[in-house]
């Protein structure tokens, strides 16, 4: 389907099904129940799901494929969403004018930084990114800030020089964003016994986007670019002396990935029309290495796995607090219910992090390919049973494992 | 007038002349062995002609241009490959991806942002790399990925990933070094087999005189960095001086 082989194909069309009934799937448990908090499915916790799994597969492309870890991509996040607040804010309240310029100022931006920070490899490259990250947000509260709005943050105001549409509605109120007449914000709930699924618009635009992300992420992973980006992390030198230059093409990635974190910045306030420096602090560049590192960089769906557990630890377990403990454990004696909620307490609540940590070194120490190498070898587990009890125990062992997969295979 | 010409190139690292006053002169479709101790600058002299280093002085020409002060990229690109004294391949991928990269790398050029091609569906390419992988014995490794090779395999797969670009000059640093005595003719056979067939120049290092004497049209004796002599291999084996700076452990 559409340039794609066999098995990326069944992966997207999944990756797709998943998206549309999103809804459903977040949604398990019933309203008013003990469990209903563990629910994602709420507009706003499904646009950040899809919005950092760009984020993420963007940053894939060049940490995954050629290595280079960048340790300031939250700077064009935050570029990417200054650039939609201000496209908002000059021309229209449709979001796809936003999304361009998020994308073109981000990829402006690290055109730059990318040019400079190639110039070193490894351990000082990640610096350099970091510098200048940090350096982004320094001049995001200072020097910039009548571009940035400081610590205020960039918002829409009433007095906007909207070119096309309104500075006001007719109400008086400010505009929201929309896609040709939709707006973000409009859904419908539709109830189904203790169950209520929300369907909002601003969620499936996000999602459509994310596919649309995903699927060029897919075919530039089986694209000779792909392939070139890998030979960048392998071995430089020999490419060189095979006529190669790596610098273009570890730049070309780095550009890439910045765009694909300045769509997600756009997306951002496109859902949300506010845009504050502290999304380009240097804990946002770390959340997103924290999550391709976790689902497993290099994979195509790894870094949305990654995206995914880390937004929902975010926004799901900090909420759990000492009262909700409690109530979990009401039906037991009461220094077993104080014991358990002693043990529990520090990891969630405020100290989702520290859950977070020990997810993370986990699955570093366990499973260094993340997430998906878990998936891998609970498959192969499966697999070698079932040929097992197929072929009346024979062993098949003996064929070479090389430990990758359709996700990382190409030509497979 | 040869394909390569190397002209009083002298290079010193510190107060050590590695290379002093070295001419070369590499006939077009002609083998060229250099041969010499150790130390005496062989790996040296290639590492100038590829880019890797920087002589000091003199001129390195390749077909009439001058190589002195290009990039190994480009220097490749005019269609000079070489296999190195340790297999440099790409060990994380696979042997196919091996091959296929050095293949995009000569249709597309240095640099091209083809993002939107599929590497499966260059058939052409594809069969290319394969076919190539069969010559050297290898297509039944061609999903293995290539760090977990033999080092004998390493070294035959970089042999066919610069042999895949078609070069006009390929230079091989001991292409022989570290394999089996069966390896090591199949090798000959394929490096004949290339010449005569496909007409690619070589310059070839190599401590086994027996590859250099079943391969070499000239050889070119080094010592200290400064060539003793130049000559067909029949009157090198007789050479007194070679004799006394090289062969005479090896009696030949």
């Amino acid at each position: 389907m559409l340039g794609l082989n066999k098995a990326d194909t069944r992966l997207y069309v999944i990756i797709l099904i998943m998206l549309i009934f999103a809804p459903f799937i977040l949604n398990p448990f019933p309203d008013g129940s003990s469990l209903a908090q563990f629910n994602a499915g709420y507009p706003d916790m499904m646009q950040k799901l899809v919005i950092f799994g760009i984020f993420a597969v963007g940053f894939n492309i060049l940490f995954g494929l050629t290595g280079y870890l960048s340790f300031g991509h939250a700077a064009f996040l935050g570029v990417g969403s200054y650039a939609g607040v201000w496209m908002m804010k000059l021309l229209t309240m449709n979001v796809i004018p936003a999304l361009i310029l998020s994308v073109l100022a981000a990829g402006a931006l690290s055109l730059i930084i990318g040019f400079v920070s190639l110039r070193r490899s490894g351990i000082y490259f990640s610096i350099l990114t970091l510098a200048f990250a940090q350096m982004c947000y320094s001049l995001a509260y200072s020097v910039l800030t009548p571009i940035t709005g400081g610590e205020t943050g960039l918002q829409l105001s009433l007095d906007d020089p909207r070119v096309i549409g309104t500075s006001q509605t007719a109400s008086g109120n400010i505009p929201v964003p929309h896609f040709f007449g939709i707006e973000m914000g409009q859904g419908i709930t539709i109830d189904v016994g203790a169950w209520s699924f929300v369907f909002n618009f601003g969620y499936y635009f996000a999602a459509t986007v994310f596919a649309l992300a995903m699927f060029l992420a897919i075919r530039l992973f089986r694209s000779p670019f792909g392939l070139m980006l890998r030979a960048v992390k392998s071995n430089q030198s020999r490419m060189s002396y095979t006529g190669l230059s790596s610098r273009p093409y570890a730049l070309a990635a780095f550009v890439i990935s910045g765009m694909y974190a300045g769509l997600a910045g756009g997306l951002m306030v496109a859902m949300d029309p506010l845009a504050g420096a502290e999304r380009m602090l240097w804990t946002a560049s770390g959340e997103v290495v924290l999550m391709t590192i976790l689902g497993g960089a290099g994979t195509l769906i790894g870094p949305v796995l990654g995206a995914g557990v880390i937004v929902y630890l975010e926004s799901i377990i900090s909420t759990i607090n000492e009262a909700v403990l409690h109530g979990w454990f009401s039906g037991l004696p009461a220094w077993l219910d104080s014991v358990f909620v002693t043990i529990i307490k520090p990891f969630v609540g405020e100290g989702w992090h520290l859950l977070l940590g020990a997810v993370f070194m986990l699955v570093v120490i366990f499973l260094p390919g993340g997430i998906v190498e878990g998936g891998q070898r609970l498959g192969r587990l499966f697999r070698r049973d079932g040929a097992r009890g197929r072929k009346n125990g024979a062993p098949k062992n003996g064929a070479p494992k090389n430990g990758t997969d359709s996700a990382e295979q190409p030509g497979e | 007038m040869g394909i390569l010409e190397v002209t009083g190139v002298n290079k010193k690292f510190g107060g050590l002349q590695a290379l002093g006053d070295v001419n070369l002169d590499v006939a077009e479709g002609s083998c060229h062995a250099i041969i010499g101790p150790n130390g005496a600058g062989k790996s040296t002299l290639l590492n100038c002609l590829v880019g890797k280093l920087m002589p000091d002085s003199g001129s390195v020409t390749f077909q009439g241009k001058n190589l002195l002060g290009l990039k190994p990229h480009e220097i490749n690109q005019l269609g000079i490959s070489r296999v190195f004294q340790t297999p440099e391949i790409f060990g994380d991928l696979s042997v196919m991806e091996n091959m296929l990269i050095p293949c995009f790398a000569r249709r597309d050029g240095s640099f091209r942002l083809h993002a939107f091609e599929t590497v499966a569906r260059e058939k052409s390419l594809n069969d290319e790399a394969e076919q190539m992988l069969a010559e050297v014995n290898m297509l039944e490794k061609r999903n293995m990925q290539a760090s977990s090779l033999s080092r004998g395999d390493k070294r035959r797969l970089e042999m066919a990933m610069c042999l895949v670009q078609k070069p006009k000059l390929l230079l091989l640093d001991e292409p022989t070094a570290g394999m089996a005595r069966a390896d090591t003719n199949n090798t000959i056979e394929l490096l004949k087999d290339i010449k005569d067939r496909l007409h690619i120049t070589m310059a070839i290092i190599e401590h086994d005189m027996h590859v250099v004497f079943s391969l070499a049209d000239r050889i070119t004796v080094l010592a200290q960095g400064t060539p003793l002599v130049e000559d067909v291999p029949e009157r090198i084996k007789g050479h007194p001086k070679v004799r006394e700076a090289y062969l005479g452990e090896a009696q030949v």
